[in-house]
């Protein structure tokens, strides 16, 4: 039965029983962000096993695998490698980048923070769950049909993605299950967005006016919103793709056209470029997405361990708007060589740059949260550091491929893989660490091992700037990508020792993410307990215990009374002032 | 609720980190400054485009240094040594001074460097010309030229046979084709403009010449047309550079800018070829 009365609407006045019910179909958001997470968990120990794979295959093109790496052992082939990259893009980008920070993370944490006993509608947050867990389940599939993944990218252009089994290995089977696959997790995402919506905007407990909200809720609600505006044009493009494959149509493929000596003769008419409008009208706001919720979790972070509020909270809350909103105007920067107008290319060009407006005012606010301030160093607070670093470098190189002229250059070269991997396979990644570390204990009860996160910090923080500062270097070269190995162009042989550089980077630094799994395993079971409140944060999910009932607040509504922020207020009883605690109790109110 | 929080700030991670900082800021801007990674551009649109490549590394290569530096250095002074904290919330007439300021660099930026980007693609080719025919295809790149009568042969993709010699699908009825040269190799003479006509067979692939600073995805269905000066003799590969399937990393041809006189004997020798 869903109620619309305050405090969660639909939510359950008994706690779940039997096993099914308390894990497996759960309605419960703290169950379903969990099962997000622990996908996405998944997933990206996938995707890292793929592209260590694919790093290897790259400095040692011609080597015999051994069979316990290398299925059949042997030789790996160009397609083979093509495959695994197309799955590693498309594991991390939707699996996990789009999943841990919004799916996971948002969903355990946005309801609570808002004073709220769940989502607004918990049963579609199950079903979304589980729609992703099938397209997850429908996209891996392709590593088991003949013919293996697709290697068209996780772009997918057509007409290679389009024309079936003669384009190309892997894709007929392959490529028809990564459409489907794909598809069905646009039709998750739309659902989980509208639930983050309607949550936010509905069911916020008394007091918590959307200026009283922390700032990675605000995220979670701007980036639900790109979500929902952006995922309906993918699901679009995979149904025409799909019919260019399967129905006959020609969308996305002209007349005319032969492979291999052999015509195409059943399609005509269509389009490749519009594929790439379609596709890059979601793709850039998707890796908007991807950042957004990792900005507010640092925001969140970087108040918290500084010990005082966060530098211009609306400044924050315009620029992540300003980010959502320009990140819909920039899609074709993507597409500046494929043969669009280069009018367009000017305007987009200029959208582009101006994108980098807001990006600077979060960076230049977030060193103005840490001014002044009393750091404390924890895992979580150097991983929201590693963020802020990582973002500037990964945002810069931005500017070089935002003006056309200079992508002349660097378009489709390895300076773009740094780019995009320094700003989303890195400082996203970096906000989920972040976000793992601090939200650990209000989790699972118990505290992460901090020695242990330390390293783990460490190691990947050199490490991934190790692997990803050199690829610049190699597009500057003029080293294109997506190449299987470098034997077929004389001017990238050269290049060969920094890949090696790259290779063993990248070896030692998807090891050292073991020791994240470890802490993960071993505290769990013998963590030292967490109390209500390790970090002595002031957001209300350090207001109830670790972890938290199924009701979050116990049939009660929390008030709030004041921000998020409000740490070392001058003449306050203590260096930070809980939202919830009522006024006479706090020395000043605000 | 505990008085203790988990970890206390301790001076040696913030040592450690703003030395990493500074290090690997020290680092980077050595290698993207003090190494030359492109090669030297061969058209005067390359050396607009290498000259708005610097403008922009100064720029973002100030602006990262000041923001890994004060990273660093917030890190270093601001760590917990039991101080109280200056309590602001914001300050509007900073974040008015660098919105703006950063909004005059970027777009200021972004608009300084469509010159060279009108200069490489507003116009079309200056009158005179030479024409030539880029098609790629799995996995190959074939070049045809028009020959002495200047006129395009007419092109059917059912004829396309690459086992048998006619690569391109160029049509034996028709007589302007009989004197086209189909090459795989790309010659062109120094100091001449030429036109390139951009196609594909197939599926997308992409012209990719560094020294030119040239690049344009083949777009099936399109012809597209772009045009270039090169003022340096040389031999220059080609590379595909939009993926295109398993051969995507070994489709390479050349691009051979030669003096005037190499030229015509060049295609002198293919014309010679065509006989029957």
């Amino acid at each position: 039965m869903v109620t619309h009365d305050s405090g969660g609407g639909g939510h359950q006045h008994h706690p779940p029983s039997g096993f099914i019910r308390k894990w497996i179909f759960s309605v419960d958001h703290k169950v379903i962000g969990l099962q997000y997470y622990f996908l996405a968990l998944f997933s990206v120990f996938l995707g890292m096993g793929l592209s260590l794979l694919m790093r290897i295959h790259l400095v040692w093109p011609n080597a015999q695998l051994p069979s316990w790496l290398w299925p059949g052992g042997g030789q790996m082939t160009s397609e083979e490698y093509l495959a695994l990259m197309t799955m590693h893009g498309s594991i991390m980008v939707f699996m996990v980048l789009t999943t841990a920070p919004q799916s996971g993370f948002g969903n355990y944490i946005l309801p609570i923070q808002l004073g709220a006993a769940d989502m607004a509608f918990p049963v579609l947050n199950m079903l979304s769950f589980w729609v992703t867990f099938v397209s997850l389940v429908v996209l891996g599939a392709a590593f088991f049909v003949a013919g293996g993944p697709p290697i068209s990218g996780w772009t997918a252009y057509p007409p290679l993605s389009a024309l079936g089994q003669i384009a190309g290995p892997g894709q007929g089977t392959g490529q028809t299950l990564w459409v489907i696959g794909v598809g069905i997790f646009c039709i998750a995402a739309l659902l989980g967005a509208l639930n983050f919506i309607t949550t936010t905007l509905d069911l916020r407990t008394k007091g918590m006016t959307l200026s009283r909200m922390p700032l990675c809720v605000w995220a979670w609600l701007i980036t639900a919103i790109l979500g929902l505006l952006s995922f309906g044009v993918l699901l679009a493009a995979c149904i025409l793709l799909l019919l260019d494959r399967t129905a006959g149509t020609s969308f996305f493929i002209p007349g005319g056209l032969v492979l291999t000596d052999t015509p195409v003769t059943n399609h005509k008419g269509g389009s490749p470029l519009l594929w790439q409008h379609l596709f890059w009208f979601f793709g850039h706001p998707e890796v908007y997405i991807a950042i957004l919720p990792g900005m507010g979790v640092a925001s969140h972070i970087l108040s918290t361990f500084a010990r005082k509020p966060v530098f211009g909270y609306k400044a924050m809350v315009a620029a992540m708007s300003a980010i959502g909103f320009l990140g819909f105007m920039v899609w074709g920067h993507h597409m500046f060589m494929s043969g669009m107008s280069p009018y367009s290319a000017f305007a987009f060009s200029l959208m582009t740059m101006a994108i980098g407006v807001p990006s600077a005012i979060k960076t230049f606010n977030w060193l103005g949260t840490l001014w002044g301030g009393k750091i404390q160093f924890n895992t979580a607070m150097l991983f929201a550091l590693g963020f802020v670093s990582l973002f500037v470098t990964g945002g810069l190189s931005g500017l070089f491929l935002a003006q056309p002229s200079i992508d002349l250059y660097m378009h489709d070269t390895y300076f773009v893989v740094a780019h995009f991997h320094l700003i989303m396979g890195v400082a996203a990644i970096f906000g989920i660490f972040a976000a793992s570390y601090f939200w650990f204990p209000k989790m699972f009860g118990r505290m992460l091992n901090e020695g242990m996160g330390k390293i783990h910090f460490w190691f990947t923080f050199a490490g991934v700037y190790a692997i990803f500062m050199p690829m610049h270097f190699l597009g500057l070269a003029g080293h294109p990508r997506r190449y299987s190995d470098t034997t077929g162009v004389n001017y990238l042989v050269p290049l060969n020792e920094v890949h090696l550089f790259i290779t063993i980077a990248a070896l030692i630094t998807i090891t050292a993410q073991i020791l994240f799994v470890i802490n993960f395993i071993y505290s769990l079971k013998a963590g030292k307990k967490a109390s209500e409140n390790p970090w002595n944060a002031t957001t209300l999910e350090w207001s109830i215990p670790s972890p938290p009932p199924f009701d979050n607040f116990g049939g009660q509504e929390p008030v709030v009374y004041r921000g998020a922020y409000e740490y070392g207020v001058p003449d306050a009883a203590d260096d930070y002032i809980p939202q919830h605690l009522a006024p006479a109790k706090a020395g000043k109110a605000h | 609720m505990e008085r203790k929080n988990a970890e206390a700030g301790s001076t040696a991670v913030a040592c450690i980190l703003a030395l990493f900082l500074t290090v690997f800021t020290a680092v980077t801007v050595y290698y993207f400054v003090a190494i030359t990674w492109f090669p030297p551009a061969i058209t005067a649109f390359g050396a607009l485009i290498d000259a708005q490549y610097h403008r922009t590394l100064i720029i973002t290569g100030i602006v990262f240094v000041l923001a890994q530096l004060g990273l660093a250095w917030a890190v270093f002074r601001y760590r917990d040594q039991g101080q109280k904290v200056t309590y602001f919330e914001g300050h509007t007439g900073m974040e008015m001074v660098w919105t703006l300021a950063t909004l005059v660099m970027f777009v200021g930026l972004g608009i300084y460097g469509e010159r060279a980007w009108a200069e490489a693609r507003f116009n079309e080719a200056a009158p005179g010309a030479l024409q030539v025919e880029v098609t790629g295809m799995q996995f190959a790149w074939n070049f045809r030229y028009a020959g002495p009568d200047g006129q395009w042969g007419t092109i059917r993709p059912e004829l396309i046979s690459a086992s048998t010699g006619n690569p391109v699908g160029l049509d034996p009825a028709d007589a302007n084709g009989r004197d086209d040269v189909v090459s795989p190799v790309m010659y062109v003479p120094v100091n001449r403009e030429v036109e390139v006509l951009i196609r594909t067979q197939d599926v997308t692939h992409d012209f990719y010449v560094r020294e030119l600073r040239l690049k344009q995805d083949a777009v099936p269905g399109l012809v597209i047309h772009l045009h270039f000066n090169a003022t340096v003799p040389g031999e220059y590969e080609i590379a595909c550079a939009e993926l295109c399937g398993l051969g995507h990393q070994r489709m390479r041809s050349f691009l051979n800018v030669v003096p005037q006189e190499e030229y015509d004997r060049w295609m002198q020798e293919q014309l010679a070829l065509l006989q029957p």
